[in-house]
């Protein structure tokens, strides 16, 4: 608050009314009837509820579906997560680098962000499209007999590969400006210090990017897990079936089409732990990194 | 990355020639990552300016075809679903109201509160903070069901607030307007009630002009995320009149499977005109767009 502020009593109240009563409703609301849900056992013909305690968390953590479907999402978000931060670090390092069309390049590496995460997953099942897809044939043609949508890790790989594309652009603009935010000063002491350009990376540029790059691997992380829902959606074409799914897919599958609102949810409230788990770590970082700064 | 080594040997070696092919090599990189960006958007205007036969004998090729015209017709004014009304046009038109709805409704709201939280002796002004920002915790991915069940208990199904509001429920602008309005001298407001302003004057007289860049970089950013969504606007919105473009990509998709001439012009088209809206904005406002990106953050 600032120390100079007015004491009007009633405005700020009027102010704050809009904002309140909205998460009231659709954010707290939500939050605890999921929490009070995941207590009761639905019955499937919509008659009621009962009281199960925490069957609904046992089932779930005994469910060899369940525990495939953790184990995917653990390995796609590290996957994802790490080739969209690698190949945006490299593609920010050279366009700070080089003066010629550094412009040209910013907007060719960022457009992307723009694009749903759906439509994304469109344009991915055209490229791998049986028939014709130009990232079949490629594949084709050195002996791999892609099908996505038939085989989990075609379908999988094709996933990864199209949610990467969609979260190079974000890492791109914050490597980038968090690369143009190294002084002048430091990176010409380091010039004189150490001629190798792969040398001064490591010793003086990377150490510099990792407070960046802490932020992003939690943003990352939350994309894996969440905005991708899209790129899912579409790949899978509306037939889960024997797709990969993660475990926000889940929710949605088992609470929409399988209507199971108990178990549905569980796995919520086994979400939202996570993330707030996340959110701490995040908030930590973002507190060490005022320090560094 | 190992790469990189073998043109810092060559610095060592050879310095004046090297640092040549260490530019090269900075652009040979670039120029492949912009392509690994660009190719799947050069595939999409292909196939939307080739006839559906021709693709669905070829592929994708490297010629521009003359259909363009007819595809885009088909897109906007051709419906797909039982009801015929989920054409190009309804859906595009769904799309903007979504868009601006959502980043007009976020900066309104996020900005009166903001401003009570700031500038306002009040004594609950941090309980207020609390509640609002706890709401950053948690992405409605995670609450969608009791979220959908609320909503329909509301009757908010298949209506244009029941899309928007609750999407509105979370404190990010509120967040950046904080610390935007954090960061404007003290002396303003001093100099405010000395010429005799109250609050409702100064918000609008001079904190509002102030922030004129901050709520241009929030409206695109707040517009491309509103144009974007896709879980709850598929969720909440059954009815086929009020379908977005992303929403609908998951039909158009499906269209797609088990008919003889699968209509891929058409399907691209509309692909095409949902991606071009924000991609636009983001590239001709790209600098407040990247402002409002990394500072939100900090």
């Amino acid at each position: 608050m600032k120390s100079a502020g007015f004491t009007t009593r009633w405005l700020p109240i009027l102010l704050l009314v809009p904002q309140l009563s909205i998460i009231a409703i659709f954010f707290y609301w939500p939050a605890i009837y999921a929490m009070q849900s995941s207590f009761y056992l639905q019955d499937p013909f919509g008659f009621g509820s009962t009281f199960v305690g925490l069957e609904n968390y046992s089932s779930l953590l005994s469910s060899s579906e369940y525990m495939k479907v953790t184990r995917f999402t653990v390995v796609f978000t590290a996957l994802v997560t790490f080739f969209s931060l690698a190949l945006a670090l490299l593609l920010a390092v050279k366009a700070d680098n080089v003066l010629r069309g550094a412009k040209t390049y910013r907007t060719l590496l960022m457009w992307v962000y723009a694009v749903a995460p759906p439509v994304a997953g469109f344009i991915g099942v055209m490229m791998f499209n049986q028939s014709w897809g130009p990232l079949t044939e490629l594949a084709r043609s050195i002996g791999w007999d892609f099908k996505l949508g038939v085989n989990f890790n075609d379908t999988a790989s094709a996933m990864i590969l199209v949610s990467v594309w969609k979260q190079v652009p974000v890492n791109f603009i914050f490597f980038l400006s968090g690369l143009q935010s190294i002084p002048k000063s430091v990176r010409e002491a380091a010039l004189i210090d150490n001629r190798s350009s792969f040398g001064r990376f490591w010793d003086v540029t990377f150490p510099l990017l990792a407070p960046t790059g802490f932020f992003l691997l939690i943003i990352n992380i939350t994309y894996s897990l969440f905005d991708t829902f899209g790129v899912i959606d579409t790949m899978v074409k509306g037939e889960p079936g024997n797709n990969p799914m993660t475990l926000v897919y889940k929710v949605y599958v088992d609470g929409f089409r399988g209507n199971d609102l108990g178990g549905s949810s569980a796995q919520s409230v086994i979400l939202m732990v996570l993330v707030l788990a996340l959110t701490i770590f995040q908030f930590r970082l973002v507190e060490r990194r005022i320090h560094y700064t | 990355m190992a790469d990189t080594t073998h043109t810092s040997e060559n610095t060592v070696a050879r310095p004046r020639k090297s640092i040549k092919w260490g530019t090269v090599f900075d652009h040979t990189v670039l120029i492949l990552g912009s392509l690994f960006m660009l190719v799947p958007i050069l595939m999409v205007l292909q196939t939307v300016t080739t006839p559906d036969l021709e693709t669905i004998k070829n592929g994708p090729g490297l010629t521009i075809g003359t259909e363009l015209d007819d595809n885009f017709a088909k897109a906007m004014f051709q419906a797909s679903g039982f009801s015929g009304e989920n054409t190009g046009t309804s859906m595009l038109i769904n799309s903007l109201i979504l868009g601006v709805g959502f980043a007009v409704g976020k900066i309104v709201i996020g900005m009166m509160a903001a401003y009570a939280i700031v500038y306002f002796r009040l004594r609950f002004a941090t309980f207020a903070f609390w509640l609002i920002f706890t709401t950053l915790l948690l992405p409605l991915e995670v609450r969608i069901l009791p979220s959908y069940e609320i909503v329909q208990q509301l009757g908010m199904l298949n209506t244009y607030s029941g899309l928007i509001i609750p999407l509105v429920a979370s404190a990010t602008a509120t967040f950046f307007f904080r610390q935007f309005f954090r960061s404007v001298p003290n002396e303003l407001v001093e100099a405010a009630r000395i010429d005799g302003a109250g609050p409702v004057k100064f918000f609008i007289d001079i904190l509002v002009p102030l922030s004129q860049t901050m709520i241009a970089a929030m409206f695109i950013i707040m517009f491309v995320y509103g144009w974007n969504q896709y879980l709850w606007p598929t969720m909440i919105t059954t009815d086929e009149d009020m379908y977005t473009l992303v929403r609908g990509i998951k039909q158009i998709t499906q269209d797609l499977e088990g008919t003889n001439v699968p209509e891929y012009g058409r399907a691209n088209m509309l692909a095409l005109i949902a991606i071009l809206p924000p991609v636009l904005i983001v590239i001709f406002f790209q600098s407040w767009f990247v402002k409002g990106l990394t500072e939100s953050d900090k």
